[in-house]
């Protein structure tokens, strides 16, 4: 068991090291030198040959990677060119209001589709299990900041009920205005969401249901209510949390878009700035910091499968 | 007295299917105290009338169309849903055949039998634990206070069957339905589990149902017989009568493929040795990076020898590594070590490309007649494959592919068209002729009857057997079945866990087994007992 | 019967051809096919028969729908109408072209990690790193990096896509290369490369064609969302996302502008996805048992 936990959270090492050489290569192999980048158009040859050396652009590859890493590994994300300030010290600034949104994005979505794919598995073929199954597929097709002005139209400008855009930090302006601004912003992260995690429930309880050991619970005579709940959802709860697992990838993207349609001060919006100013430095410090949470989000995920069923032993 | 009754049931299949009917007009009845066993080969019904008496049949394909099913007088098919659910546990419970799925995987077992007892008693947690404990006693599993806590992946498969009948007796049923509760077991196990069910109902005297399609097991159980055949009753009556003097010619005929115990006189083979194994050995896993890497042994220093002519049955349970040794041989897996000589040459540690040579010595055939066969691709060009890999033109290839198809008794047509057109049986010819295309020395047939009914399998043997000699052979047949390796082995080879335990002629090893193993293994074969 | 009589069952000429028909019964399939081709249609036809849609008209600048033009015009005065009809052009390409690559590569690196123990490691370690990257991220960054061009914002979105791929056609491979069949024919001397074509990449084809659909759809609703976020497509080229992204600034006065568009992306991505469902539940029984 332990030595099992031990593996798993190694092995997440080679990851994390061919995710930084990757976001390490595509900026430093992408078309384009990145020093005449951040110089921009007027700059001279000399400006440019400062800046080249200021980054540390003119040593070997190699050495350039280790010298990147070894920052890394201290914890130093490295530097904006434009402010000075160290990215590590942005991303302490930005990330109350993504890690607030993020959070009730997923309590929200599971609180509403965990149920709702349970009774659509349960009624399957039914008129109920049509609508969430439309629903579900609907959710995939519309992008998220249409959802998010379609909602800012109904309920911020036409029945004027929630505000139209900003965000309240719950620690300096209390919970209430907190709530009242993070609202549309959760639900219009959440439906995407919502359709994943329901499609992923319907789909693994209707694939239990069909299970020996629930016509087993049957010939006990147990209820069918009883039967879903006791028998089922946790034989079905797997693949629905690897699906969460996966979705936190399509949350990160859906963060960046909604922050930037609901005027949140977050890291999303700290990434469109940095991308139209090209501070790189800023751009490789965040795809880093969210591919890092990503498979630490992941490893807890596998690690909780021990938890869900007793026959995962390592 | 009866404790169930079915009166002319039957039931309709979905428009789809191929006959109008499930079960057709069954009548039949279970008293109290006495064991009725259901036989029939697959597609029978046998199923179907257990489940419709449990109202465990899915309403949405199967419908009770006549008939009436009764249980102590009551009537079952227009009970209500909740009066059917009281009555299931309380009055009639029922066993499955694959203890393993039937369990479920991430409750403790203690709790899955206590389950029984929450829904239909008011006694107390700790009430239910104590009779949870005494029935699990009851089917003498060991240490009941610890096991009460596993889950069901850290029993094994009888401990698992016997959870399954502590959980389907807590409450001391009168009907008890067994749906081939032995079938996924192995021959030991089996025999074991059918000792228990049968105490258990003599001690109690309860009325038993018990699903077969081994003839074996009825002669073993059984006090009453109904042969089941297309969804009918084709006879019913004593043990006795039904397989002393089977009236019904389909009884008859199922009963006469039953192949005996008792191994035929064979001539000795004199023929060249194809292939032999020196001190094979299979381990899989190794030390891990971290050490205490789990180590199997699934064959260990395996000596064979087969001459060409002759049939070598390896015989032994589920994880005895006959299998391994025949995918060694192929070399679909590799051996850890030891030698493995066709015409005397090794190929153990050839590399594929040097083995590919030798691959047309040596063909086999598998189990499960439904994927060896690629469902993409006509049985044709299945057939051809391997001759054409060995440069054979393809005119020519199909000539010989329709002589074969001669030879396994099929009509050449048959190679134009797809697997799923053709039965089991058929399939497992095509499989045979498939490998007799590439002019073998050395023909493996792994468990390769096992997946079919009783009177197909007969069929299948007899070719297999007529192969052998036609062609001039080298057979090596692996199996589980005693009675299958009887009839067409000429000398046995008995496994368990991985060592050979003893080699001999056939006839010489069943009548005088050496090792404490293969008379256990020769005991625990059903219908052996007394009334056979 | 005796079991070596034959059925009398007609042998099956083309089992591809049934297969096509047999997904076309599935109304999914139908209905979200039909939609399809008409918006294709329009988007080929359609731009001959509309205005200019780049053409400037500052007089008529922020007019609403009905008033000038059907949708209205933008704030530079342009036909909204013609500028989603031509938009309609560039998400189609886009979603096929991302799919078309993504599958392509994915099912190359899928079969050479399923078949080939010594790559398999190395590979999947490859796409579990950039599995963790976050898709739209990874995309902005390599736009912005290379320039942004139709090409770059395809291979961006491409990138992302291709772990998923390389994945299901590894799970099929490894499932496949077990059957007895496959074991068979390796007994019969049967070359890698030939069992590989022969044998296991038929079994990849139906679940490729079910996730080609998804991703085509993911791939029109992320060249929306880059566009819409100013990392996509060139400003002067009026994709989708483009339209939008320029609709923001006022989009409390002309929501129009963002929602014509929005409607036509999300329609053509909902029939994509429902050709997707009923395609799975056809084409790919495994899964649609439990799915359906």
């Amino acid at each position: 068991m332990t030595r099992y936990i031990t593996m798993r959270v190694l092995s997440t090492i080679p990851v994390m090291v061919l995710v930084a050489l990757f976001v390490f290569l595509m900026l430093r192999l992408a078309p384009g030198d990145p020093a005449s980048v951040i110089a921009g158009d007027y700059a001279t040859a000399e400006d440019v040959a400062r800046i080249r050396e200021q980054l540390g652009l003119s040593d070997p590859i190699v050495v350039q990677f280790l010298r990147w890493v070894g920052a890394l590994i201290q914890g130093d994300l490295g530097t904006s060119i434009f402010s000075g300030k160290p990215v590590t010290e942005l991303i302490g600034q930005r990330i109350e209001p993504t890690i607030l949104l993020a959070l009730t994005t997923i309590i929200f979505a599971v609180v509403v589709a965990v149920p709702l794919g349970t009774i659509a598995a349960f009624r399957a073929g039914s008129l109920l299990d049509r609508v969430v199954m439309l629903f579900s597929v609907s959710g995939f097709s519309v992008p998220v900041f249409v959802l998010g002005y379609i909602l800012i139209y109904t309920f911020s400008m036409s029945l004027k009920i929630l505000p139209v855009q900003g965000y309240k930090s719950p620690l300096v302006e209390g919970f209430g205005p907190f709530l009242y601004h993070i609202t549309l912003p959760t639900v219009t992260l959440s439906v995407i969401f919502i359709a994943l995690i329901a499609r992923m429930t319907r789909a693994s309880v209707i694939e239990v249901l069909e299970e020996d050991y629930i016509r087993t619970a049957r010939a006990k005579g147990q209820s069918e209510l009883t039967i879903l709940m006791r028998h089922a959802l946790r034989n079905a709860a797997v693949p629905v949390v690897t699906v969460i697992g996966i979705g936190i990838a399509l949350l990160i993207g859906g963060v960046v878009v909604t922050e930037s349609v609901f005027n949140i001060p977050g890291l999303g919006r700290l990434v469109l700035d940095a991308v139209l100013a090209r501070d790189y430095p800023i751009i490789q410090g965040l795809i880093l910091f969210f591919s890092f949470i990503y498979i630490f989000i992941n490893l807890m995920i596998d690690l909780s499968y021990t938890l869900l069923d007793p026959r995962i032993r390592y | 007295m009866a404790v169930l009754e079915v009166t002319g049931l039957t039931v309709e299949l979905p428009p789809s299917a191929d006959r109008p009917y499930a079960v057709e007009d069954i009548t039949l009845h279970v008293n109290a105290g006495e064991i009725l066993c259901i036989v029939g080969e697959s597609g029978s019904g046998k199923s179907v009338t257990a489940f419709s008496v449990m109202g465990l049949a899915d309403k949405r394909a199967l419908t009770p169309v006549a008939g009436t099913i009764t249980l102590e007088g009551e009537d079952l098919l227009t009970a209500s849903d909740q009066r059917l659910r009281k009555l299931r546990g309380e009055k009639m419970a029922m066993i499955f055949q694959e203890p393993m799925t039937a369990l479920n995987p991430v409750l403790r077992v203690g709790d899955q039998i206590g389950e029984m007892l929450e829904i239909h008693t008011d006694l107390s947690a700790s009430a239910r634990k104590a009779k949870v404990i005494e029935a699990m006693r009851d089917v003498s599993l060991p240490d009941p206070e610890k096991m009460y806590r596993s889950y069901p992946h850290q029993l094994s498969g009888g401990q698992r069957q016997r959870i399954m009948i502590a959980m389907a007796l807590t409450l001391e049923p009168q009907l008890l339905i067994a749906d081939e509760p032995t079938t996924a077991l192995d021959v030991t196990t089996q025999a074991q589990i059918l000792k228990l069910i049968k105490d258990i109902q003599r001690r109690k005297g309860m009325g038993v149902m018990f699903i077969t399609h081994d003839f074996g097991v009825v002669a073993e159980i059984a006090d009453r017989v109904a042969v089941m055949k297309h969804g009918r009753i084709v006879e019913q009556g004593t043990v006795a009568e039904v397989l002393g003097a089977p009236k019904d010619p389909y009884t008859q005929k199922l009963i006469a493929a039953v192949p005996s115990m008792t191994p035929p006189e064979r001539p000795e083979a004199q023929g060249s040795v194809a292939l032999q194994t020196q001190a094979l050995v299979k381990t899989y896993g190794q030390q891990g990076l971290f050490g205490s890497g789990r180590v199997v042994r699934a064959a260990q220093e395996v000596d064979l020898t087969v001459r060409r002519g002759e049939t070598l049955g390896i015989v032994g349970e589920s994880g005895s590594g006959k299998s391994t040794v025949a995918r060694c041989v192929m070399r679909l897996i590799d051996p850890t070590s030891g030698a493995i000589l066709i015409d005397g040459e090794n190929i153990a540690s050839l590399r594929e490309g040097q083995l590919r040579p030798h691959r047309r010595d040596i063909q086999i055939v598998f189990q499960d007649p439904y994927r060896s066969l690629n469902p993409r691709r006509t049985v044709g060009q299945s057939i051809i494959e391997g001759p054409v890999n060995f440069g054979l033109a393809v005119p020519e290839a199909k000539a010989r592919a329709a002589e074969l198809m001669k030879v396994v008794g099929l009509s050449s047509d048959a190679l134009e068209r797809f697997p799923h057109q053709f039965s089991g049986g058929q399939r497992q010819r095509i499989c045979i002729a498939r490998a007799l295309a590439m002019e073998p020395a050395i023909l493996i047939a792994d468990e390769a009857v096992s997946a079919l009914d009783v009177s197909v399998q007969a069929q299948v043997l007899d070719l297999l057997d007529d192969v052998r000699e036609r062609f001039d052979l080298a057979m090596l047949f692996i199996t589980h079945d005693l009675r299958v390796a009887a009839q067409i082995c000429d000398r046995i080879m008995v496994m368990n866990k991985g060592e050979v335990v003893e080699t001999g002629h056939t006839a010489q090893v069943y009548a005088d087994p050496q090792h404490a193993y293969t008379r256990a293994l020769l005991a625990a074969a059903p219908g052996t007992g007394p009334g056979t | 019967m005796t079991d070596a009589t034959l059925p009398a069952a007609p042998a099956e000429t083309s089992k591809d051809i049934s297969l096509i028909r047999h997904a076309l019964r599935n109304r999914g399939v139908f209905w979200g096919g039909v939609v399809l081709l008409l918006i294709a249609a329009f988007a080929i036809v359609g731009p001959f028969f509309v205005a200019d849609p780049t053409a400037l008209n500052p007089i008529n600048r922020l007019k609403p729908p009905g008033s000038a033009g059907l949708f209205g015009t933008d704030m530079l005065g342009r036909d909204v109408y013609s500028r989603v009809v031509n938009g309609a052009q560039i998400s189609l390409v886009v979603g096929l072209s991302v799919a078309v690559i993504a599958v392509a590569l994915g099912l190359f690196l899928g079969l050479i990690a399923g078949y080939i123990r010594l790559m398999d490691a190395l590979i999947m370690r490859l796409m579990d790193g950039l599995m963790s990257i976050p898709a739209i991220l990874l995309a902005i960054a390599l736009i912005s990096l290379s320039g942004a061009t139709l090409a770059t914002v395809v291979v961006a979105i491409v990138i992302p896509e291709i772990p998923r791929v390389v994945r299901l056609v590894r799970s099929v491979v490894l499932t496949v290369r077990e059957e007895p069949y496959v074991e068979a024919a390796i007994s019969a001397g049967t070359k890698v490369p030939t069992i590989l074509m022969r044998h296991v990449l038929p079994n990849t084809i139906a679940p490729l064609i079910v996730q080609a659909t998804y991703i085509c759809g993911s791939a029109m609703l992320t060249e929306s969302i880059l566009g819409f976020l100013g990392a996509g497509i060139p400003p002067e080229i009026p994709s989708w996302g483009n339209i939008m992204s320029e609709g923001r600034t006022f989009f409390q006065l002309t929501p129009w502008i963002i929602f014509f568009p929005g409607v036509c992306l999300a329609l053509t991505v909902l029939a994509v996805n429902v050709v997707g469902d009923g395609l799975r539940d056809t084409l790919d029984p495994r899964i649609a048992k439990a799915m359906r």
